[in-house]
């Protein structure tokens, strides 16, 4: 029997959930404030919350001084493309392992996984000299293959655990009525599957937008992403805050925006077969 | 006709790719300093001259320094033209990374740029990094708290006198405290610093054998009386505090003296920025009487990586960047106090230039620091602030992280210098010393 809820119970409950919400969401929220602020106002002791003049010099200087568009352009090909790629590699594997499992296929996803484990840095050299060899140094196409490597194995883990949640005998009807295997991924399983591919994808594309390790060392000048862009307003010597939360929000920007109207799909997926 | 006709075109067409050969994309890697900023608002300047355009890679310090060296070490190619300091150019000069600056033309004038700068960017005698600008470090002071403890600041102070009054000067209640001082670990950040400090009071990193030196008596001198000294009269939280959080303290009026790079007295004069703007003094940097003064030297100069395919652009803009005709160009467009400082002698002699308050203190403290002979007694490295070999940025980080944390009170001096000591001689018998 499920436990009546009452409405002073509820209140503290909504209470506690917009608090939590707003305590991580605070860093983004005064990072935006910052950005309307002079570069005196943002180091203010004691800060200054509301009560300053909002200026938009910041932000007119951010794109005075860079291509955020370039920077912009580049962050969509590589987060999509690697995202999309990695997907594509990552629906069969995963349909695999989750429907025709071998003794083995423990083991490989666990090696996969531990593929996550070895710090980046750690392979900085070797895959920097292969990109020299390969010419993708500063290019798109490079930056796309790594990161897709690199998220794959996250993308086959969400995959094979949403595909676990399908019935298999599903799968056996479609092949029992004659489907091929191309068929009977295509057009039996993905369409069960898309709230999980969704999430998958959805992730996919924050984690690749915000890799702020390979983007930096593999890029120059061409394929720099939005991660360059901010780093380029951090100063050692000189106190550029206002300027650096203005890059940093015309950063975060798009992204969030794609969160905030994917949120259903995303927690949809999230929570994909946690409840029976 | 035809041969005529025929004869034109291929003449023009052999003007055309002349063109565009001389024509060249430079990629030049760079901080985000506001030299440097100003630098790249001015490149159509350069452009306008030469007909090079120039792509700017913009990164955070650190991340440029990985990003470079990774990029020299393996010959990648994705710079035409590197920011680096004193501590890179010797040793990556000596690996034959970098092409020599010994063919620059008359009017840039080599002989102009200030002996310490040209001395700490050269290998063999060769320079190999053009200074863009230069620092060293100095006493920023409040002249309204000093008048008010009753003192007065003398132009070469020793580290007692900057006791007494930074204690005389603090007041905690009011938020104001006598001294503030690097102590956020890093090689460049309170190490800098402290390797500064420790030759005032004699120490040094290694003796004439390469054997380290924490063990000393020098050593403990300086690590207690900087700890002692910040406790007393520097601010809460002081093991956090690099640059910007210094800067952002004396701007706000919350501290009495501040010793750091002498970049800093343009934006702590600033009305703009600083609410002190016309109460700062300056000083040079404390000594303890044994004939050497806690200064740092440095240089942010630009290098060509070996190898580049565009070094005649590359040089070019070099000449260009770090020539007089440069300074003159900022000074119209953005006045004498944001010139690129401490590269040429020049500077200091133009009388425009005189009469920017710190620029007299800058040029003594930068004449004043000698990278070849940084220790009261003798040392087998060159480097003031640092040893230049390339061990010592990873030894000198991880040095950093036992002093901040005896900054911090999670340890004690002496156990901060028995680890320092342990571990540097750790490091060096595996590089082989």
């Amino acid at each position: 029997m499920a436990r009546a809820v009452t409405t002073k119970r509820k209140s503290i409950n909504t209470a506690l959930a917009w608090a939590v919400g707003l305590l991580i969401f605070f860093p983004i929220l005064w990072t935006v404030l910052t950005s309307f602020k002079t570069e005196a106002q943002a180091i203010a002791d004691p800060p200054i919350f509301l009560g300053f003049d909002w200026t938009f010099e910041n932000y007119s200087t951010v794109m005075e001084r860079s291509n955020y568009m370039r920077f912009l352009w580049n962050s969509v090909i590589i987060a999509g493309g690697s995202t999309i790629l990695g997907v594509i590699i990552a629906v069969p594997a995963a349909w695999s392992m989750a429907f025709v499992p071998s003794k083995r296929t423990k083991d490989i996803l666990m090696w996969m996984l531990s593929t996550k484990m070895l710090p980046a840095v750690g392979v900085l050299y070797p895959i920097y000299l292969l990109f020299i060899r390969l010419g993708w140094l500063d290019s798109r196409v490079g930056l796309v293959i790594v990161l897709m490597l690199i998220n794959l194995p996250i993308i086959v883990w969400m995959l094979y655990t949403y595909f676990k949640e399908i019935p298999g005998e599903i799968l056996e009807a479609a092949r029992m009525d004659g489907a091929s295997l191309k068929e009977e991924i295509l057009y039996v399983l993905t369409p069960m599957a898309v709230p999980g591919i969704a999430s998958t994808l959805l992730l996919n594309v924050i984690l690749a937008w915000n890799e702020a390790f390979w983007t930096l060392n593999l890029t120059a000048a061409k394929a720099a992403p939005l991660t360059a862009f901010i780093a380029s307003y951090s100063s050692p010597e000189g106190l550029f805050y206002a300027k650096l939360s203005a890059a940093s929000t015309m950063a975060i920007a798009p992204i969030l925006i794609l969160g905030w109207f994917s949120q259903k799909q995303l927690v949809r997926g999230l929570t994909f077969g946690a409840v029976k | 006709m035809a041969i005529k006709s025929a004869l034109r075109a291929a003449t023009a067409l052999c003007l055309i790719s002349a063109v565009s050969v001389q024509a060249d994309t430079i990629t030049i890697a760079t901080v985000n300093n506001g030299d440097m900023i100003r630098m790249q608002g001015l490149t159509d300047d350069f452009t306008s001259k030469t007909g090079h355009t120039v792509e700017w890679v913009t990164l955070e310090e650190n991340v440029l320094r990985q990003r470079v060296t990774t990029d020299i070490t393996t010959k990648g190619g994705q710079f035409d033209i590197m920011t680096i300091g004193m501590y890179e150019t010797p040793i990556w000069a000596a690996n034959g990374w970098l092409v020599a600056l010994d063919d620059l033309s008359a009017d840039y004038d080599a002989g102009d740029i200030l002996p310490a700068m040209a001395g700490g960017l050269s290998y063999d005698g060769t320079m190999f990094a053009a200074p863009f600008y230069g620092e060293s470090s100095m006493i920023m002071y409040r002249t309204d708290l000093m008048e008010a403890a009753g003192l007065e600041m003398p132009t070469a102070p020793t580290w007692d006198f900057i006791k007494d009054a930074a204690v005389a000067m603090t007041d905690k209640d009011a938020g104001v405290y006598g001294i503030c001082l690097r102590g956020k670990a890093g090689w460049g950040e309170n190490m800098a610093f402290l390797t500064a400090t420790s030759n005032a009071f004699g120490a040094r990193w290694f003796d004439e054998n390469w054997t380290p030196q924490f063990d000393s008596d020098a050593w403990s001198e300086t690590l207690n009386f900087y700890i002692d000294l910040m406790n007393e009269a520097g601010p809460p939280g002081a093991s956090n505090n690099g640059f910007n959080e210094n800067l952002s303290l004396f701007q706000q009026g919350k501290c009495g003296m501040w010793i750091d790079a002498t970049v800093a007295a343009s934006f702590v004069t600033n009305p703009n920025d600083s609410t002190v703007f016309d109460k700062v003094g300056f000083a040079l940097a404390p000594n303890t009487g044994k004939g050497k003064n806690s200064n740092w030297l440095w240089a942010w100069a630009l290098g060509i990586p070996a190898g580049t395919d565009n070094e005649g652009a590359a040089k070019e803009f070099i000449e260009w960047a770090t020539s007089k005709d440069y300074i003159e160009l900022v000074a119209a467009n953005e006045g004498w106090a944001n010139v690129p400082p401490g590269a040429r002698q020049s500077l200091y002699d133009n009388p425009e230039y005189q009469k920017v308050p710190f620029a007299q203190m800058t040029l003594d403290s930068i004449l004043s620091a000698d990278p070849n002979n940084p220790t009261v007694d003798p040392v087998p490295y060159v480097g003031v602030q640092f040893a230049a070999i390339p061990e010592f940025a990873g030894i000198a980080s991880e040095v950093g992280q036992e002093f901040s944390a005896a900054l911090a009170g999670q340890q004690t001096a002496a156990e901060a210098l028995e680890k320092a000591q342990a571990l540097t001689v750790d490091a060096m018998e595996a590089a082989g010393y």
